[in-house]
């Protein structure tokens, strides 16, 4: 595939920086370690760094407290549907409020009760991360693979494939992003259901995940097809190309695994942005709607009863917090282990 | 600079006539607007006005020649002459677009441009200061907060800020007063909501600042400054502090477009009326028109403030040469 030489000068974002993994790997070479693999020495350096081993740790149970939420509501004897409210009237006052302190936080219900409909918010909480990440992680997924096809096909291909990918990626630039999910999203929700039925939750997870990926992989192309422009011209890809490869034996076996770096750490910094937007989308009323749980629709809740009961946003507001935090840091963490050299 | 003015507003009326086409042949080609405007309990009276008032009847790309003919010339609607700017009438309200995206502006444009200089004015300065006192404990300390504070979103922050300071008593709701009629009202109904966005969007600018000035601090042209014996304060301001202000500017630039986004949410958050919140308020009642117009206009205010700022680049760096 590729010598040392041509992968060490990939660890980094921006070309020409890469020279530090090259005198380590020279340096062993010559000393008593000998071959390890770009992905085991960027793994040596992640373990090193403990703010980025406590983040990924902490990231990593967001996931998988999300995708055990039916278990551990199971164990917990609760789920986010049933109106306890309607069932005890001891819980909520007259006015619709929580009856105990501290937003009707108690042994039975860990995070408190929501107001007006007397829902637990801990389960609430749990299934709403589980939809807001699992949307994410799907849009995540998408538009990694939209914008490295297009993006490593454009710089390849070059030419006239690569001029009209630019003007697309231009126009769709234009679109103001945040304004074209709102606009958007009951258009491709109409596409599915004409407007005058009820629309079922998985068409509006669907339209969500559609229009954040239309407006999403615009970055991740565009960074990756300079990327390849650079990498095309170099002796292992012409080596390829002489030796008879197809064009898409050398994306695939020549271009791509040197691309990965720069793959994995704009993953990183895309999964919270796509999280938050996804939330945003949600708070504003455009998202998923009641009575599907929603990380972003707590939000909503909690704003209008922020003034009676300011203890429903405290969870899922720290949670949020400490996720996108972590996320971030968990990208720096990233992008130091592959690129020593560049400062925070 | 002529030319350079030249070709990018070419290319920006370029960009919007085809994000207009775009947009309207996706919302006017799914079902029948008129039904989707209408919702469950339509009476067929409605269906035939909006009918008539859109000219629903004509083909798709007809409908579109007119709405594009009507935004420079205006149109003749059944309920009335629609002038010049015409962007048609709201489904909803019966409204001229135009006239409401007019009316709702200030409120927008006031609480995006506060916000900007607030968040610029704090970025920098605490950019600035912790690459001054680099190693510090203050240094870190600001590198700390921003991180936390980036991770921080309006919709979490901004009903602990409104807990704390209006549900308190300490101040009134925020709300939008015109400029002219009372700068004070102005201000002080706006400070809040300026507060939260300049929060969220500080952050970054922190980061971005102090990183780029550590950078920058570094350069040749600095050392032979500080080495021919300029004062610090000197070097640091007029020397470090220009060359960092183009990745700044860079970043402002690709901000314009997510800095609508957050006064969308801010504007949601504090109840004013501004362009965001007309955004969703349509959005919800399915007011296409009003979607579109939303949608067109807040695209063209972007590709107008991205000319600007592309044309500072110029100012700030004389290398840069605009053809």
């Amino acid at each position: 595939m590729t010598s040392p030489s041509q992968t060490s000068d990939t660890k980094t974002d921006t070309p020409g920086l890469g020279t530090d993994g090259l005198k380590k790997e020279k340096d062993r070479k010559g000393g008593e370690l000998v071959g390890r693999s770009p992905g085991q020495l960027m793994w040596t350096r992640f373990k090193r760094d403990r703010t980025g081993m406590i983040c990924a740790i902490i990231v990593l149970a967001f996931f998988v407290v999300s995708a055990l939420a039916p278990v551990i509501a199971k164990l917990y004897g609760k789920n986010p549907y049933t109106l306890y409210g309607n069932d005890n009237f001891d819980l909520l006052d007259e006015f619709g409020y929580p009856a105990g302190s501290n937003g009707g936080i108690s042994g039975d219900f860990w995070f408190g009760i929501e107001p007006s409909l007397g829902r637990d918010v801990f389960t609430q909480l749990l299934y709403g991360m589980r939809t807001s990440l699992g949307i994410s992680v799907a849009v995540t997924i998408l538009v990694v693979i939209t914008g490295t096809i297009l993006g490593v096909t454009a710089g390849y291909v070059g030419g006239r494939t690569d001029y009209w990918l630019g003007r697309v990626i231009d126009f769709l630039l234009a679109f103001p992003s945040q304004l074209t999910f709102v606009a958007f999203m009951p258009v491709v929700v109409a596409i599915f259901v004409p407007p005058s039925d009820e629309t079922p939750t998985y068409i509006r997870v669907t339209a969500l995940v559609i229009v954040q990926w239309a407006l999403g992989w615009m970055g991740l192309a565009r960074l990756l097809r300079g990327q390849v422009l650079s990498l095309r011209e170099r002796e292992f890809v012409e080596a390829a190309k002489i030796t008879g490869a197809s064009p898409w034996r050398i994306i695939r076996k020549e271009l791509l695994p040197n691309v990965v770096t720069p793959i994995l750490v704009q993953t990183t910094y895309m999964l919270p942005l796509f999280v938050t937007a996804e939330a945003g989308l949600s708070y504003l009323g455009v998202g998923i709607m009641e009575p599907t749980p929603d990380w972003g629709r707590m939000f909503h809740t909690a704003g209008s009863v922020y003034e009676n009961d300011p203890t429903y946003l405290l969870f899922p507001g720290a949670a949020m917090v400490i996720f996108v935090l972590c996320f971030n840091l968990l990208g720096d963490s990233v992008r130091d282990a592959f690129d020593p050299k560049s400062g925070r | 600079m002529l030319q350079f003015l030249f070709r990018r507003t070419f290319g920006a009326v370029v960009t919007l006539i085809l994000l207009s086409a775009f947009t309207f042949f996706v919302f006017f080609s799914v079902g029948d607007p008129a039904m989707m405007s209408c919702g469950k309990n339509c009476t067929a009276d409605n269906i035939a006005l909006i009918h008539q008032n859109l000219g629903l009847d004509k083909p798709l790309p007809t409908q579109y020649w007119d709405f594009l003919a009507g935004i420079f010339t205006g149109r003749d609607y059944s309920i009335g002459h629609c002038s010049a700017p015409c962007f048609g009438y709201s489904f909803a309200t019966k409204q001229d677009v135009w006239s409401t995206l007019m009316d709702r502006l200030p409120t927008t444009a006031s609480l995006a441009l506060g916000g900007a200089i607030a968040f610029l004015v704090i970025g920098l300065g605490a950019g600035l200061l912790a690459a001054w006192k680099r190693g510090t404990v203050l240094d870190k300390a600001v590198t700390g907060v921003s991180m936390v504070l980036s991770s921080v979103q309006i919709y979490i922050l901004g009903p602990i800020v409104l807990g704390l300071f209006v549900y308190s008593g300490v101040m009134e709701s925020p709300k939008y007063v015109p400029f002219a009629s009372s700068p004070a009202g102005w201000f002080m109904g706006l400070l809040l909501p300026w507060l939260v966005m300049a929060t969220i969007f500080t952050a970054q600018y922190t980061r971005m600042s102090r990183s780029t000035m550590i950078e920058q601090l570094q350069e040749e042209h600095v050392r032979t400054a500080k080495a021919k014996g300029m004062p610090a304060r000197y070097v640091f301001l007029r020397y470090a502090w220009r060359g960092s202000l183009i990745p700044i500017v860079t970043i402002l630039g690709m901000d314009l477009g997510s800095l609508f986004g957050g006064a969308m949410i801010t504007e949601f958050t504090f109840s004013l009326a501004g362009v965001g919140r007309l955004a969703i308020n349509s959005v919800t009642t399915l007011d296409l028109p009003m979607v579109l117009g939303v949608l067109i206009f807040s695209a063209a205010l972007i590709l107008v403030f991205n000319i600007i700022v592309d044309a500072t680049y110029a100012f700030i760096d004389p290398r840069v040469r605009l053809s």
